[in-house]
């Protein structure tokens, strides 16, 4: 069984009703991390060496974070420029993360819609998460598209109900066998038809 | 004219008085004043002191005792190693390259080696006393010249214990004791036969480092634990007087032993203390000492053979300056900085009276060969700060501008950039902070006990009153960026505060209190880094329990920040009324509403909502409001 790790991201998790529901029931699934980078760095000084590890412990990565300003929160990037370190996640000697999975998944306020060129935001989701792509590239691992629960704003507690079991399901069609190809291709992982919620 | 000693000290001291104010008006280092004090009461001028001239350079040679006591205590064993290349090299070869040139000159004009090189090695010591207090007197400790001057200093320091041991060494033995038997000496080493004489020269020194660790700094401690303050300054006396006493008992200079004994101190706790209560002894008796170097100058000497004199005065001044400069281009120094090392050095120095007249007792020298020799030194010596003079206004004006950058912190005359006083819990902890950054602090601490025990651990921790001015300046606060105070004690922070603040008030300080109320009073003496002990680690405790209570942490954090922001803003409207009248009184209790009221709006709308940063929750209301709208 492929192991998960949530690096999850919310400077106030305690305000947003949508996190905590899409979390509900991952917190203690087996074989899933969920690691809440707030809590456990409230003054930003981030544990490499432990984060490091729990990298090495797991085969697939998961950046969950509200899209704030078309990126992440302040401490992903804080635990990105510490925790992928030269020579251990790329560089001539960075090869620790090789053939690792991972992806975002993101909570946003606007809808789909607004998120393409017609769009007021102008561009994709997948574009704006270019800097995390290329992140997993540099370190040799594979990206997938985002699941992404989009607006969230006026999102019903059924719908959000919806998007919670099909963030579990996803995370049990990974853990399995998976097509990283075929699954790659998709716009959103919310589309994979394996996904029958 | 030779009067009682009440007279003599009036003669001194009204000498001292009008020649050093003459000298500080017009620009001169006080050096040339006490010089021209000398000439001008000593035998040859006034005439007030005639005879006992010698008497007096004996006793004034206790000024130079107790400086170079001074300057040991400053200088530590691991100081010493950091400067170990700049004083072997750059001493090393001004030495070295002094004594070759001295020797091969008066060989020259015909002496005898062993006179020849005898001179050379007193030749090649330049004068501490003079050099040194001119440096400190113009605040040039710190530049390249100031360190590399006091590098060389050192050496000379150290290599004329070797020269002393050296000298019985040149002397014809059969002759040498012969003539001690005539002079009925009564000093041990003269009465040891030849080759004992340098064991017993190794022997006290070793005495005095011994007796340095295990005798003195308990004593010292005994007596700080009394708390009578005179008592030490009785005990740094005794320490002076017993080293030189045990020099001149077994006949070597006192000035090297207490050279020693104040390295053997430096690294003890009592190192701030005893310097800031010698050091106006010592100015006033090397003032004694530079007054009894201007009365000593023979003129009859001089009169007798003004040429001879004159050439070999002016002989050795160029060569000692060729070699300075030679030795400071090969130490890379700049061209401004180099000239005032050469002029500075440039003058024979105190330790040749001592080699001299060892070398006269010896019988390497003959008398008139000594009284000349004497005379040069005594005249080069009040040269010194004349040709300072003449460098400062007519050569380094067109050499460009004097260099003000500093050398790097790993040096001896590095000053401490923090003082730290208080080395409690709190201090300590701050100390060990600073240090693992690599800034030592000089530590100042009351407790004599808490001194000793940290020590132990390997810290670099002193005794001392820090309330009193002049320990603080031991300690360095004229170069001082910060001071920070972290006594328990309110008063005490008080005290140093407001001395500083008058004396000092380029110097940041950073200040610890208890409460408020002590805040209050120091921010109204215009103190503003004010450290409230019961601040942050409350507010640590309060935002832990918080998050025990589930909740976030990343939140309290920043709402610890906010409330930190708001109490010392609040503090600092309060310290700014008026105290202890009506009015204060009606303000602190509006202000204690005003926190209530604060304090009661934070419950009702819940501590979290100060803010609404990345609430989505609160955006979504302000759009379905501006739709509504």
């Amino acid at each position: 069984m492929k192991k998960v790790l949530i690096l999850f991201a919310h400077p106030k998790f305690e305000k947003s009703r949508v996190n905590a529901t899409l979390i509900e029931r991952l917190k203690d699934k087996a074989h899933v991390t969920f690691h809440d980078l707030y809590e456990a760095y409230p003054n930003f000084h981030i544990n490499v060496q432990h984060e490091q590890e729990l990298l090495l412990q797991h085969d697939i990565v998961i950046w969950h974070h509200p899209l704030y300003w078309y990126s992440s929160p302040a401490i992903l990037k804080q635990w990105k420029d510490l925790v992928l370190e030269f020579n251990w996640a790329y560089g001539p000697k960075g090869n620790v993360l090789q053939n690792k999975t991972v992806f975002n998944v993101i909570t946003a306020g606007g809808s789909r819609e607004v998120y393409c060129s017609e769009g007021y935001n102008v561009f994709t989701i997948n574009e704006f998460l270019r800097p995390f792509e290329q992140t997993a590239n540099l370190c040799g691992m594979h990206y997938l598209p985002p699941f992404a629960v989009m607006g969230t704003h006026n999102l019903s507690d059924e719908h959000l109900l919806h998007y919670a079991n099909q963030y579990e399901q996803l995370i049990d069609v990974l853990q399995g066998d998976f097509d990283a190809k075929h699954i790659s291709k998709c716009f959103f992982l919310n589309d994979l038809e394996i996904l029958t919620v | 004219m030779s009067g009682s000693l009440l007279f003599d000290a009036i003669i001194f001291l009204a000498g001292a008085i009008i020649c050093v104010s003459l000298a500080k008006r017009l620009g001169l280092s006080s050096v040339i004043g006490y010089l021209m004090a000398g000439v001008l009461i000593g035998p040859y001028v006034f005439g007030f002191i005639g005879e006992e001239g010698e008497d007096i350079m004996h006793f004034a040679e206790f000024g130079v005792v107790v400086m170079l006591f001074l300057i040991g205590l400053e200088i530590e064993p691991k100081n010493f190693w950091n400067m170990r290349k700049s004083i072997l090299g750059m001493g090393g070869i001004q030495v070295a390259l002094t004594v070759a040139f001295t020797y091969l000159f008066f060989a020259v004009l015909g002496f005898q080696w062993q006179v020849a090189l005898t001179v050379g090695m007193a030749v090649a010591l330049s004068s501490t006393a003079i050099a040194l207090q001119t440096i400190k007197e113009k605040g040039l400790m710190n530049t390249t010249f100031g360190s590399s001057a006091f590098s060389i200093l050192l050496f000379q320091d150290i290599i004329v214990i070797f020269m002393i041991g050296a000298l019985p060494l040149l002397s014809n033995t059969s002759e040498g004791t012969d003539t001690d038997a005539a002079h009925g000496s009564e000093t041990l080493i003269e009465s040891l036969p030849i080759g004992l004489q340098t064991l017993a020269i190794i022997l006290s020194v070793a005495i005095i480092v011994l007796a340095g660790r295990y005798v003195v700094v308990p004593m010292l401690r005994k007596v700080a634990k009394t708390g009578v303050r005179e008592l030490l300054i009785a005990a740094a006396f005794l320490i002076v007087f017993g080293i030189s006493y045990l020099m001149e008992f077994v006949g070597l200079s006192p000035a090297l032993g207490a050279f020693l004994g104040g390295v053997v101190l430096s690294t003890s706790e009592f190192k701030h203390e005893l310097e800031s209560t010698l050091e106006p002894f010592k100015n006033l008796l090397l003032g004694l000492f530079f007054m009894a170097v201007g009365a000593s100058i023979n003129f009859v000497v001089i009169a007798n053979s003004p040429l001879t004199i004159g050439g070999i005065l002016l002989a050795i001044i160029v060569i000692k300056a060729l070699v300075l400069f030679i030795t400071g281009r090969i130490f890379k120094l700049k061209l401004d900085q180099n000239v005032l090392l050469t002029f500075s050095l440039a003058q024979v120095g105190e330790f040749a009276f001592v080699l001299l007249s060892f070398a006269f007792q010896l019988n390497i020298l003959e008398q008139e060969q000594m009284d000349m020799m004497l005379v040069v030194t005594a005249v080069s010596m009040s040269l010194t700060p004349i040709l300072a003079v003449l460098n400062e206004r007519l050569i380094l004006p067109k050499i460009g501008t004097k260099e003000s950058i500093k050398r790097p912190m790993d040096h001896i005359a590095k000053s401490q950039k923090v003082i730290l006083v208080g080395f409690g819990h709190f201090g300590s902890t701050v100390g060990r902070f600073l240090r693992s950054h690599g800034v030592e602090a000089t530590i100042l601490d009351f407790d004599s006990n808490r001194v000793d025990f940290l020590r132990k651990m390997g810290f670099e921790v002193y005794y001392g009153d820090a309330t009193r001015l002049d320990l603080l300046e031991s300690a360095g606060i004229a170069e001082a960026k910060l001071l920070i105070c972290a006594t328990n004690k309110v008063s005490v922070a008080k005290a140093i505060s407001k001395i500083v603040k008058e004396k000092y008030p380029h110097v940041e300080l950073m200040v610890r209190t208890k409460n408020r109320y002590d805040a209050y009073e120091l921010l109204n003496r215009d103190v503003h880094n004010i450290y409230r002990e019961t601040l942050d680690t409350s507010l640590t405790l309060a935002s832990d329990a918080l998050s025990k209570l589930g909740f976030r942490k990343y939140t309290l954090n920043r709402q610890v920040q906010n409330f930190i922001k708001y109490d010392e803003a609040s503090l600092r409207r309060l310290a700014s009324q008026p105290k202890l009248d009506d009015d204060y009184i009606f303000k602190a209790r509006k202000e204690l509403e005003q926190q209530e009221k604060l304090l009661e709006n934070d419950f009702r709308r819940g501590i979290v909502a100060y803010d609404n940063h990345w609430d989505s929750e609160h955006i979504k209301q302000q759009l379905e409001k501006s739709k509504e709208a």
